[in-house]
């Protein structure tokens, strides 16, 4: 599965249904062409849907389109290897970053005439930047077992011969060089000893790549680590011998977007697009479980727990993250003071108020939020990345914000992190002292920021969720369930009673109870049972018992959609009016406001701060709602 | 798997790699028949093909075929 990870670039979204259709009419209409073209090189592709991507940019170049806001980069490539299927994949994946690459190749095996001619294809053509894409084919690697005078002259022929590619592109065509250490081959002639034994294919690579590293240091060439690469997906993997012999394909072509993936993004972060701020969502992403239902005791982080120390790598990754340049802000739909103390009181948090730049806890939708962040940091949505267990979320913000980077991430946790780093978000070509200090100077102690107003069109994006809400009474199967919800949900709840499952089994046969049991799915799928009503019947009116719901539903408009329910059923039954009640308690302040939000009147509030709100059930109107409803 | 069902993933994969979907494959398709089916675009037919199937071709057994109905037929005797 791992391996698919590399395969499918699982941390970008897979392309939808549509997206052969989206290439062939992209040129249909022209605004914002650079933008949408960016959006279908956004997805995981392969190769053939790479070259998919490549033939709507050849098309518009062709039409004498622009293809702004995408930078214009020139990109020589030579090779000891058949290099004509690196164009296709690396024009259309450089899209995805924000580039508009042009692809100048060399002449099959011409590497350092390419490079000493100041007249040759590479060098007149005055390119940015020169890939030099060598693999161990194409070096002259002798083998010399335990000889070590030989090893290090070979070592140094190797390096010599790099150098000298290296020296004739800056002379003869200025362009900067990416250079790329080598995969060795998996097959290894002595085993295990070969890496302590010089002369073997395995020391001298070994020493080959630490001599490439170290020849960087002072220049402005930038390192691409193919050796890297080729480990993290398996050396057996990544060497296909069979079709290097049939068309000399440096490796399988499987890892062609993963390889092109890693080219862009190096020119990305040459360009300075690398990002510089992570944000991260608290409950199921910083922790296990949710604070503010579960409580401080509840939530599950640290050693010793295996869903603990998943999440616990997600705080270590974040603080690492922060060591290296990048600044840490928390989004989270929670209330600020809850969320903040599982920082302040919890044992085995790594993360504390002090890394974070910005906190902002709050029950907006997180573009807004993510919005007020970038502003406040007076950082471009274009250097964001927003780190979200939730599918919605991460939905919502790439729809709304498409220039904040959002990966995806699997179910289990204790891949999190392998997701997150293998999205490559935070490239770095370079690291100075002051990178290792920026993220304390953006540093203000955990701030928040107010709130401009939303941003985007949230109705539009709840329609393309394609919401099913089914409503129900209570019944023998839900019970269990309903009970559980009854006793566990803090925050969205509305007076917080809690039931025995007897006594939920009570309400169920009364005839004085109305009852709803509300199951929510859409496109990512089945949420499950999201909220429960209990309603008890009083003279002519309808006391609201109990109202809650999961927050993860909250902000698609589920609250609406459930009173429209009752109110269908209040009328037919000739109910008058609907009694709310909200009874405060130090968790569910995000409701203190729903009846007013509803259009309740707001009534009496008693010693205890409990408040009453009413609503006539006749002369309320009807709202749209945007799901589709199902009654069983 | 059935030689049509086969025939029916190369439909498909030859539709995906060429960009056409007007394309069906056939016993007796050729290089000859599709513009785009070059050297470069064939050895992303064969990846794609095997990739598909869950099957390793040779260079050799590569290098023999001469039209889809041969292809189908290496295809099934991998399976």
């Amino acid at each position: 599965m791992s391996a698919n990870l590399y395969v499918n670039l699982s941390w970008l979204p897979r392309r939808p249904e549509n997206f052969n259709e989206l290439c062939r009419t992209a040129l249909d209409s022209q605004g914002e062409l650079g933008m949408r073209i960016r959006t279908l090189a956004g997805y995981g592709l392969d190769e053939n849907a790479l070259n998919r991507v490549f033939k709507v940019i050849v098309k518009t170049r062709d039409a004498g389109l622009s293809l702004a806001p995408l930078l214009p980069f020139r990109l020589g490539v030579i090779s000891n290897a058949n290099s004509h299927f690196l164009a296709p994949a690396l024009t259309a994946t450089a899209a995805r970053h924000g580039i508009d690459l042009e692809c100048i190749e060399a002449d099959y095996g011409q590497i350092l005439q390419e490079a000493l001619d100041p007249d040759s294809t590479i060098n007149r053509a005055r390119p940015d930047a020169v890939l030099i894409a060598i693999d161990y084919r194409g070096l002259p690697l002798r083998f010399t077992p335990g000889d070590e005078k030989a090893h290090a002259e070979t070592v140094g022929q190797c390096l010599q011969h790099i150098a000298a590619i290296r020296n004739g592109l800056h002379e003869n065509g200025g362009a900067f060089c990416i250079v790329q250490t080598l995969a060795r081959p998996v097959k290894s002639l002595t085993g295990s000893f070969e890496l302590a034994l010089p002369g073997t294919m395995r020391s001298l690579i070994n020493a080959i790549n630490i001599g490439l590293a170290e020849s960087l240091a002072g220049t402005t060439d930038i390192l691409l680590d193919v050796a890297d690469l080729a480990e993290t997906v398996g050396l057996a993997q990544w060497h296909d011998p069979t079709f290097w012999n049939l068309a000399k394909l440096p490796f399988s072509s499987l890892y062609l977007p993963l390889y092109a993936e890693h080219i862009c993004r190096i020119i990305a972060a040459q360009r300075g697009k690398s990002r510089r701020c992570l944000i991260l969502d608290l409950d199921n992403t910083v922790w296990g479980g949710i604070i503010g239902d579960d409580g401080l005791e509840g939530i599950v982080i640290g050693q010793g727990d295996a869903t603990g120390e998943a999440h616990l790598d997600v705080q270590q990754t974040a603080l690492g993250l922060r060591e290296r340049g990048i600044v840490l802000a928390v989004s989270s739909k929670n209330t600020d003071e809850i969320a903040r103390k599982p920082f302040r009181e919890h044992p085995d948090m790594l993360l504390r108020e002090e890394h974070l730049a910005v906190f902002q806890a709050n029950w907006n939708d997180k573009a807004t939020n993510i919005t007020a962040i970038a502003k406040e940091l007076s950082l471009g949505l274009d250097a964001m990345a927003f780190l979200d267990d939730n599918p919605v979320e991460r939905n919502l913000v790439r729809q709304m914000l498409p220039m904040v980077a959002v990966p995806e991430l699997p179910a289990d946790p204790a891949l999190y992190t392998r997701y997150l780093l293998a999205a490559g978000l935070f490239e770095a070509v370079a690291f100075s002292a002051e990178d290792g200090r920026r993220a304390e100077f953006y540093q203000d102690n955990a701030r928040r920021v107010a709130l401009q107003q939303q941003v985007g069109d949230l109705d539009a994006y709840l329609v393309s969720l394609d919401m099913h809400i089914s409503f129900q009474a209570f019944d023998d199967t839900g019970r269990t369930r309903i009970t559980q919800l009854i006793n566990k949900s803090n925050q969205f709840n509305l007076t917080t009673r809690r039931y025995s499952e007897e006594e939920v089994r009570e309400t169920q046969n009364s005839a004085d109870c109305f009852t709803l049991q509300v199951r929510l799915s859409d496109v990512f799928g089945d949420n499950g049972m999201i909220s429960v009503i209990i309603c008890r019947q009083a003279d002519e009116d309808w006391e609201i018992d109990t109202w809650l719901m999961s927050c993860r539903v909250l902000g698609r408009k589920v609250e609406m959609a459930v009173l429209q329910e009752i109110l269908l059923h209040a009328r037919s039954r000739g109910v008058r009016r609907l009694l709310g009640c909200y009874r405060p308690t130090e968790r569910n302040q995000l409701v203190a406001d729903h009846y007013a939000k509803l259009g309740f009147e707001a009534g009496a509030v008693d010693a205890d701060g409990a408040s009453h709100w009413l609503l006539d059930v006749a002369t309320t109107p009807e709202q749209p709602v945007p799901m589709k409803i199902t009654r069983l | 798997m059935s030689v049509s069902q086969i025939y029916e993933s190369l439909t498909e994969i030859f539709q995906t790699v060429f960009d056409d979907d007007s394309l069906a494959a056939t016993p007796e398709l050729t290089a000859g028949d599709i513009d785009e089916w070059d050297s470069l675009s064939n050895l992303r037919l064969m990846l794609t093909v095997e990739k598909h199937f869950n099957i390793k071709f040779s260079a050799a057994e590569i290098g023999k075929l001469k039209n889809v109905g041969e292809l189908a037929a290496l295809i099934e005797a991998k399976l």
